[in-house]
């Protein structure tokens, strides 16, 4: 079970989180004049790296929070957490 | 009863002054406290103890604990059954009852055997390449498999015990109570670290528990005894026996399973079967200690053979001589002290075999003993049937081949030290990669990946010095890092060292002779080197190819002892060395666990939670039947007695429609939305506008997901500018509420709004029906109700039969309704008051069921069977709403192609042709019943009832093009249950379509 | 190809098993090739092996990176089904479903399809609905189901927890007779030496480290044995689309999420066909050998780690012991994890792309293994025709474009949902 470091809580088990995914998508500032193709992207076209992912995960039985991870999908290796919009601190360990 | 012919009069660890009998295959038989089943069998003699999973050959005992292949035994009976379980990892308790299994009808005569004569036609993988013909016998042919296959037998009986379920934290976890991690406790214990010990026995020690071994000059075990009452005596070390450490997950957490009272024939009153243990460490030492394997070599499974350290354990820690004339066969040093403890022990040891040419100063000092040392040689063969009686010895070159003339030996035991393998299951669940180690063969711990730190032999390092220093090393820099003490290393206790000869790899000997002759590298699969050869024969060359084909490895020991001879084997036969060969990845469990154990109490009832709403007690009271709806628990229906359920729905639904009823509505979703840009966000979020709404009104809104399909409704009400309350359906309650974080959190988090879920702080209830007016009114005197001061989709705050109460003029039956939320702990009240106030006009509570009528009546969509993820609004009829001058979540995928194709399927009701006739749940619509298969089919019925109003079956459907076929009649087809019934569309809302019942 | 038979069983019994074949080569890779398949599990062999016997093209390279059937071939739960509600899937699996039913005497290698049925609880009325629904519409569309009521169940399959007071009580049962399980090793093995036999190049332990392109063209695959040629490149990399697409430039609307499963220790038999259960996320069946083999959820989060957490476990054996009570005794044997290519609507991707001479075939979620007949087949047409045929025509990359998705379970875009 991986041991995820709330910016605003501390270290807390997996359990208490739910997914969000991919951290990178953002939303089309005028959805209106966006492309079909443009819009699919956002959709449906996420980062799957093998190795380094920026995730977000929100801490649905902690403080309610949305949190960014960089976690490393091949190792599970948390590399960093912080706010959604904010400095990522770099974690040691795990 | 019998005088334990096998029991030395004296010594070991048991407790002779605790006899304990038991049974075995139905006989009765005497061990001692202390023993485990295989040991009293063996104290007994009783040797052949099971049989082989393919040819039925009669299995004797092998090991002496977790790398046990063969002696499986069914333990207990009835619901307490356990099949499969380890002879040698059972502690005998008085009354115990085990038997043999996978045999017919005995373990000593088993006609299962009979596979062995047609041992030859079944080789590796024979059943890829028969069984075919011709094809509609297979099942056939597959149920016999079935019944052959299999081992033990599943209890048939729900599990009379209970299990539990532990979180724990601590610094430094110590897997394994043997020398290495005594040492690595002890020195972490003396921090003042938080420190776990975890050991699989009975008795912490590990392998000094089954040796002689010398620490600071006394018997190693009175070092134990000093170390465990040392750690004993730290309050914040946790000593926990009789639990195997089984998986290594992410991040440190390990999963132990504490064994509390497997070692009784049942639990005490009110305790706990197993416990499992979920512990995260900050640094974990791994002194899971080595497996010594064997050496292959013809009709090498015959009951007798062992390995040197088990026979050896057997005698030190049991006093149990495993047989009276032993062969020992090795190719290293540690069988040499082993087999002058069986002599020792009475045991006559005929011969040590050892394959190396010298075995220096631990051979001269055998032959100094009087033992004859066969140097330079090898067992060829075992000899006998049900027990080994003898072995042929022969000179062997370097390969293993046999040069020279054979030589019989005869004896009942022969005991097998291939070397040892270091246990590094954990390791490798850690994610780490082994590394191999040429100077012992093995493979070792590589680079770590997690916070821990093998010692002592799980790392190689055998030699009972280097397992305690490098043990005490362990613990004082785990700790020191988990931030206790300075690291210093305290002094290792005084250990004479032995001057050791290297060990020479032999994983099989080449005999001459039989080409039938079998040489087993897995027991308990039957996995011989011949099949091992076929598969590379045959191409599967690849480690796992060769697993996989010929099932090594594949047994419930997990291939403990055959998986290296294995991998040794196959490198031989493609001609690359072993590490270049590979290695298997050891995935958990390190030993099997049971079910129970793992889910703790979580089963039964209990398998998921119960949520109740405030007024289940009231419920239960009038003895509603309960629905599951997600975790919640909701009531039904509200029977008198003497009705059938339709009647009571029909009852209820009727009630409404002609005077009044009332039903909990707790279970909804409820939002506090607060801010000066709460309106905002809500307009961002709903396909409608809501920035214009008056304070004191409510409205009816529908969210998308952001590829446009419909996720919830729902009404929320404006309380004042900057404060709203939303309500969304009850299943979608947690989703609803994480999006609004999500888009607020992440999309935009310059909106000055705050949320909060307050679903379980009001209790809700709906009064519905042309009467509800009048019951409210006899509730509350500071709430004007009246048509114009709280008009459809109004609400007022006030009081309520006493009770602070928000009421909402709202409804989902299409009658005239009010929903009042009061705080939570008056659920039961409310419902008390309203039943009472509605006695002049007949109240009654209604439940989930006519709920559903009404609503389906009033042509309501809901989340599930309508807005089933795949439904936009246009979908449901509701285009209306849709916003044109705002965007928001989902607007976009709106004007997608496929959103706005003309043959999307939309929202209609149906009438069957025949009023008598009903419409079928779960109903295709087709155009032509008749038409060949595949049908095409333009619809499906979503929901369906008798509605007790029209006095007919309605439904609601999803139907191509819907909309354009008002009167067409289609049929609603269910080949599944055999109806197929003709049906006219019509519009979706049956009752009141202009909704004046809304508003009076 | 030496034939497999009982009798060429015992003929070689005689010989001790010395003679046997190897099941296939191990060549050395050509130059050139007219189709390179990337990716040798169970759907990349078998669309070699359909290039090779439906469309006469057997210059094909499979190409592997480790060993054959190493990825989700040899980590599922062996499942076999076609009960699926929407069309485009229930054609697709059904088409499957009908090769599976002719495979081992076409590829003469025993896949053991066992269909002892693939029974789906209803726990609550709304199961009672959307199952009936689920099944009419698999019966209208040719496919087996029948629905079964609590009493048919639990004489079906008479372990199961059919009380009242269960947590969800069971309330029925959606039956596709014809569902069940299959060995899920000797489809890779059957595929390959079938597709041996008729001149395809399996090549084993040969990553392939990048996709050439000329423009829009793509003209080979580099390897660690260095560039092969190909005038066509597949992929069937299922958890590794992602990577390998991106090696051509390509994004696809795939996740890769971890899928853990487990199996019990041996025991005889106590359980007769597949049972799984919507509601609580989970599927059971008994293995020929015994074991029981059970799977449930996701693990939830991004991951090619082929290893999962002990939360999903968790709760696959809550679900176990809920639905088998007797089976708390049972012990937990072995576990592993694949890494599953999860697609945006949770139905398969088999198609063409927006690089000329480059198809992708994945998406696969929890279905890959009982695609795997069908998969082979469909792909192997879409390559030789470059054009889909009408059953994975719905199933192609621009779906997401226009929005016309097949979302079985209706759960939009959150892949680790489906």
């Amino acid at each position: 079970m991986l041991l995820i470091r709330c910016p605003h809580c501390g270290p807390r088990n997996q359990d208490e989180f739910a997914y969000g995914g991919d951290a990178t998508v953002k939303r089309p500032a005028d959805p209106a004049s966006a492309s079909d193709s443009e819009w699919h992207a956002y959709i449906y076209v996420r980062d799957n790296p093998r190795g380094p992912h920026e995730e977000l995960w929100h801490h649905a039985a902690g403080c309610r929070r949305w949190i960014r991870v960089r976690r490393d999908t091949l190792s599970h290796r948390i590399l960093a957490t912080g706010p959604v919009h904010g400095p990522l601190a770099e974690e040691e360990g795990r | 009863m019998n005088g334990q012919p096998f029991r030395n009069p004296s010594g070991g660890l048991i407790d002779r002054a605790r006899p304990l009998s038991f049974t075995f295959n139905g006989r009765r038989h005497a061990g001692y406290a202390g023993d485990t089943l295989a040991s009293a069998l063996l104290a007994n003699g009783v040797r052949l103890v099971a049989r082989s999973f393919k040819y039925h050959r009669p299995r004797g005992i092998v090991g002496a604990g977790a790398e046990e292949p063969n002696a499986l035994v069914q333990l207990r009976e009835g619901a307490a059954t356990e099949p499969d379980t380890r002879a040698t990892q059972v502690e005998l308790f008085d009354g115990l009852v085990a038997k043999s299994q996978n045999c017919w009808p005995s373990v000593g005569f088993d006609l299962g055997a009979l596979a062995g004569l047609l041992a030859s036609a079944l080789p590796a993988g024979f059943y890829y390449k028969t069984f075919m013909w011709p094809a509609s016998w297979w099942p056939t042919y597959e149920h016999h498999i079935r019944r052959i296959a299999g081992m033990g037998e599943a209890p048939r009986d729900r599990d009379p015990d209970r299990y539990d379920y532990r979180h724990a934290h601590c610094d430094v976890l110590v897997v394994g109570g043997g020398p290495a991690g005594l040492a690595a406790a002890l020195a972490a214990g003396r921090t003042g670290a938080r420190v776990i010990l975890v050991d699989e026995g009975a008795a912490l020690g590990g392998s000094l528990l089954g040796e002689q071994a010398v620490i600071d000059g006394r018997p190693a075990l009175a070092w134990v005894e000093e170390t465990v009452g040392a750690l004993a005596a730290m309050p914040d070390v946790l000593l926990l026996r009789r639990a195997t450490a089984f998986a290594y997950n992410d991040h440190d957490m390990l999963a132990i399973v504490e064994r509390r009272f497997d070692h009784m024939a049942s639990p005490p009153p009110f305790e706990t079967r197993q416990r499992l243990w979920l512990v995260r460490a900050e640094r974990v030492v791994l002194a899971t200690g080595a497996i010594e394997r064997p050496i292959v070599f013809a009709e090498n499974d015959r009951p007798g053979v062992m390995l040197v350290s088990a026979a050896r354990a057997y005698a030190n820690r049991y006093a149990v001589r495993a047989g009276s004339r032993a062969v020992v066969f090795t190719n290293n040093d540690s069988a040499y002290g082993a087999a002058l403890d069986l002599a020792r022990a009475g045991i006559e040891v005929a011969a040590m075999v050892d394959v190396r040419p010298d075995g220096g100063e631990a051979a001269r000092r055998a032959r100094a003993a009087g033992i004859r040392v066969l140097a330079a040689h090898g067992v060829l063969a075992a000899h006998g049937g049900r027990s080994v009686e003898a072995v042929s010895v022969a000179p062997i070159d370097g390969t293993g081949r046999a040069a020279g003339r054979a030589e019989r030996i005869d004896c009942d035991l022969v005991c097998l030290s291939g070397g040892w393998n270091p246990a590094i299951h954990l390791f490798s669940q850690s994610g780490g990669r082994a590394r191999y180690e040429p100077a012992i063969a093995a493979f070792v711990p590589g680079t770590s990946v997690q916070a821990e730190r093998s010692v002592g032999a799980a790392r190689g390092s055998f030699a009972l010095a280097d397992a305690l220093a490098e043990g005490l090393a362990a613990g004082a820099t785990g700790a020191a890092e988990a931030g206790f003490g300075d690291g210093a290393v305290p002094p290792a206790p005084g250990i004479d060292r032995a001057v050791e000869a290297p060990m020479r790899p032999l994983w099989a000997v080449h005999g001459v002779g039989s080409k039938r002759a079998k040489r087993f590298v897995d027991f308990q699969n039957d996995v011989t080197a011949a099949d091992i050869a076929l598969a590379v024969r045959e191409g599967y060359r690849s480690v796992e190819h060769v697993k996989r084909y010929t099932t090594l490895g594949m047994g419930t020991d997990q291939g403990k002892l055959g998986n290296i001879q294995g991998l040794a084997i196959l490198s031989g036969l493609v001609g690359a060395d072993i590490p270049a060969v590979g290695t298997t990845t050891f995935r958990p469990p390190y030993t099997p666990v049971a079910f129970g154990a793992i889910i703790g109490h979580a089963t039964g009832a209990d398998f998921d939670p119960v949520r109740r709403t405030p007024m289940y007690d009231w419920h239960v009271r009038r003895g509603a039947p309960f629905v599951n709806t997600g975790l919640w628990k909701r009531a039904q229906v509200f029977p008198r007695p003497g009705e059938t359920v339709l009647e009571t729905i029909g009852r209820e639904a009727r009630a409404v429609r002609t005077s009044v009823g009332f039903v909990d509505v707790s279970t909804l979703g409820k939002i506090d939305i607060q801010g000066g840009d709460a309106a905002e966000l809500l307009d961002r979020l709903y396909i409608n506008n809501w920035k214009k709404l008056a304070v004191g009104k409510a409205r009816y809104g529908i969210m998308l997901r952001e590829d446009g399909m419909v996720f919830d409704d729902g009404t929320t009400t404006r309380l004042a500018e900057d404060h709203f309350f939303m309500t969304t359906t009850t299943a979608n309650a947690v989703r609803v509420m994480s999006m609004l974080e999500y888009v607020h959190q992440v999309h935009w988090p310059e909106l000055e709004v705050h949320m909060t879920s307050v679903s379980e702080q009001w209790a809700g209830v709906a009064i519905a029906g042309p009467n509800a007016r009048n019951v409210l009114s006899r509730l509350t005197s500071d709430i004007d109700v009246g048509n114009e001061a709280l008009p459809y989709m109004g609400c007022a705050e006030g009081t309520v039969a006493g009770l602070p109460a928000r009421v909402f003029r709202i409804s989902f039956s299409g009658e005239m309704a009010y929903e009042v939320n009061v705080p939570s702990d008056y659920g039961a009240a409310i419902m008390d008051a309203i039943m009472a106030a509605g006695e002049p006009f007949d109240i009654i509570p209604y439940g989930t069921e006519a709920l559903n009528v009404l609503r389906i009546e009033k042509g309501h969509f809901v989340v599930g069977p309508e807005a089933d993820g795949r439904t936009t609004p246009d979908d449901l009829g509701l285009s209306g709403m849709v916003s044109k001058t705002k965007d928001f979540i989902g607007k976009r995928s709106l004007s997608r192609p496929a959103l706005t194709d003309p043959e999307r399927k939309q929202l209609v009701g149906l009438l069957t042709v025949d009023p008598g006739e009903r419409i079928p749940r779960g109903a295709q619509i087709v155009e032509d019943p008749s038409h060949p298969l595949p049908c095409p089919m333009v619809g499906q019925v979503t929901s369906t009832c008798f509605s007790p109003n029209l006095g007919r079956s309605i439904a609601l459907a999803l139907v191509k093009r819907g909309r354009s076929r008002y009167g067409e009649r289609l049929y609603a087809a269910s080949p599944v249950a055999g109806r197929t019934v003709e049906v006219t569309v019509v519009h979706h809302v049956f009752i009141d379509p202009k909704g004046e019942r809304l508003r009076v | 190809m030496v034939k497999y038979s009982i009798f060429s069983l015992l003929r070689n019994a005689v010989s001790n098993h010395e003679n046997w074949p190897e099941a296939w080569r191990s060549p050395t890779p050509k130059p050139a090739y007219d189709v390179v398949i990337i990716g040798g599990g169970g759907h990349g062999l078998a669309t070699a092996y359909y290039l090779a016997k439906e469309h006469g093209i057997t210059n094909v390279a499979v190409i592997e990176k480790g060993y054959l059937g190493g990825g989700n071939t040899g980590r599922n739960t062996t499942i076999v089904r076609s009960n699926y509600i929407l069309e485009a899937n229930a054609h697709f699996y059904e088409f499957s479903l009908k090769l599976w039913e002719g495979l081992s005497a076409d590829l003469n290698f025993n896949v053991m399809l066992s269909q002892r049925g693939v029974l789906n609880l209803a726990h609550t009325d709304a199961d009672i609905d959307a199952h009936s629904r689920r099944g009419n519409a698999m019966r209208l569309n040719g496919i087996d189901a029948e629905f079964l009521n609590r009493e048919q169940v639990k004489a079906f399959v008479p372990l199961l927890d059919c009380s009242e007071n269960a947590r969800y009580p069971i309330m029925g049962g959606l039956l596709q007779r014809r569902g069940g399980t299959a060995r899920h090793d000797a489809v890779a093995w059957g595929y390959a030496r079938a597709a041996d036999a008729r001149g395809v190049d399996i090549i084993q332990n040969c990553a392939v480290t990048g996709i050439r392109r000329e423009g829009r063209r793509v003209v080979g695959v580099e390897t660690e044995r260095g560039f092969i040629a190909a005038k066509k490149v597949g992929i069937a990399v299922a958890g590794n689309s992602g990577v390998v697409a991106g090696m051509a430039g390509l994004r696809l609307p795939i996740e890769t999420h971890v899928l853990q499963a487990l199996v019990s220790e041996p025991v005889k038999p106590v359980l007769d066909c597949v049972v799984t259960s919507g509601a609580v996320h989970f599927y059971i069946s008994q293995s020929d050998k015994g074991e029981l083999v059970m799977g449930g959820d996701l693990d939830f989060c991004n991951s090619y780690a082929q290893r999962g957490n002990f939360p999903a476990i968790e709760h696959v054996i809550r679900s176990a012991v809920a639905l088998f009570p007797s089976f708390s005794r049972l012990r937990m044997l072995r576990l592993w994890a694949g890494i599953m290519d999860m697609s945006m609507d949770g139905s398969p991707i088999i198609s063409k792309t927006p690089l000329d001479n480059f198809y992708v075939n994945c998406g696969w979620c929890y279905g890959g293994f009982k695609a795997t007949p069908g998969s082979g087949w469909m792909f192997a047409y879409t390559i030789a025709k470059d054009e889909p045929h009408p059953i994975n025509a719905p199933l192609s990359l621009d779906r997401y474009i226009s929005g016309r998705v097949y979302d079985e379970k209706g759960q939009g875009p959150t892949p680790w949902a489906h």
